[in-house]
């Protein structure tokens, strides 16, 4: 008579199952966690545009104030140009962008702003100073405010909030005239 | 008398003449050592990464922007600054995205503790499923040898058997 011997399945142990699941589920709430964290809130076309601060570089401050939010000018047209001293399209339209702020700074419901996007501050100022730049203007060192405004391509972009906070047209490159300009501001009126 | 006071004015001036051309090439010395050579610049750029084009080391990207950061690293070690400072400094201002590597606080100790961990899992894994393909198969040997032992008892019992027959028929 031969006696025949199953090979028994040794099962992990139950602490061991329930660690590894835990285990599991912890890792997945941490990496969930840290993306929602990571992620900022972006602008869409016809939506108020997320909240963020402005930080002005000394002298381009506006109306003496250093420091700000975007909601402090809620009730006014804010054209903000996304620029960067090392961007080449940035310049050919500088010079454009000074003149049309003479046309509205004294009407006080248009501010221009200016976002210097990841640049050194030697550059950022001799850039403002070689076109004369006299609106308001604030570093974006770490890109979270063009990251908040949603940035579609590179430098320079420019976006239209209206008096509401909402965010009207996206212009993608350098403006050609200040004709252009005027008709992407009237667009918001 | 005359000579002799000439002669004195003539070394003063020499010595006078030696003393400023000395200063002179002390000062060139010194500034030549004030400007940090392209190489100590990229010794600390290497470790940077440009924050604008993704993924490109600071000593080898060609932008514009990343010569300006080149310069603000050489403005810095002119400065006097360490190494370290000026890493911080960058971290400080543009993110800790411009390292190679990401500094080991908070989130980002996952980085460096959950893939050795992923790896031993997976290691154990691999063991108890090596082991257990390896088991049966010895098992199956090992009844296999059974079998054939039984299968051989048996044909020498049938052969008995037979040869028994033939005997009685005889």
């Amino acid at each position: 008579m031969t006696e025949t011997t199953t090979p028994t399945k040794k099962s992990v142990p139950l602490w061991a199952q329930i660690t590894i699941w835990v285990f599991l589920a912890g890792l997945l709430a941490l990496v969930g966690f840290g993306l929602n964290n990571a992620s900022n809130p972006m602008a869409e076309i016809g939506k108020p545009v997320p909240d963020f601060d402005l930080v002005y570089f000394e002298g381009y401050e506006y109306n003496g104030t250093a420091e700000m939010k975007l909601s402090d000018l809620r009730g006014k047209i804010v054209v903000i140009n996304i620029w960067a001293s090392w961007c080449k399209p940035c310049e050919q339209e500088a010079p454009e962008l000074e003149e049309a702020w003479g046309l509205y700074k004294d009407r006080g419901d248009v501010v221009f702003i200016g976002v210097d996007y990841v640049d050194t501050p030697e550059g950022a100022f001799g850039y403002l100073k070689k076109f004369g730049i006299t609106f308001p203007n604030a570093p974006d060192l770490q890109s979270t405010i063009s990251s908040i405004l949603n940035r579609q391509m590179g430098v320079p972009e420019t976006y239209l909030i209206d008096r509401e906070g909402i965010l009207r047209q996206i212009k993608i490159g350098p403006f050609a005239s200040i004709a252009e300009i005027q008709a992407f501001v009237a667009s918001a009126e | 008398m005359k000579n002799y006071e000439l002669r004195i004015t003539n070394y003063v001036l020499l010595a006078l003449v030696l003393i400023a051309l000395t200063g002179l090439f002390h000062q060139a010395a010194f500034a030549q050592e004030a400007t940090p050579t392209d190489d100590e610049v990229n010794a600390i750029a290497k470790q940077l990464y440009c924050p604008v084009c993704e993924n490109t080391p600071l000593d080898v990207c060609p932008t514009e922007a990343c010569r300006q950061w080149r310069e603000l690293i050489r403005d810095q070690l002119a400065e006097g600054k360490t190494e370290q400072e000026i890493k911080d400094y960058f971290v400080a201002n543009y993110g800790a995205r411009v390292l190679s590597e990401p500094p080991r606080t908070g989130f980002n100790w996952l980085v460096y503790i959950v893939p050795p961990v992923l790896i031993l899992v997976g290691a154990y894994i691999l063991f108890n499923s090596f082991r257990a393909w390896i088991k049966p198969k010895s098992a199956e040997a090992g009844s296999g040898q059974k079998k054939e032992a039984g299968a051989s008892s048996s044909d020498d019992e049938y052969i008995k058997r037979l040869e028994e027959e033939l005997k009685n028929r005889k």
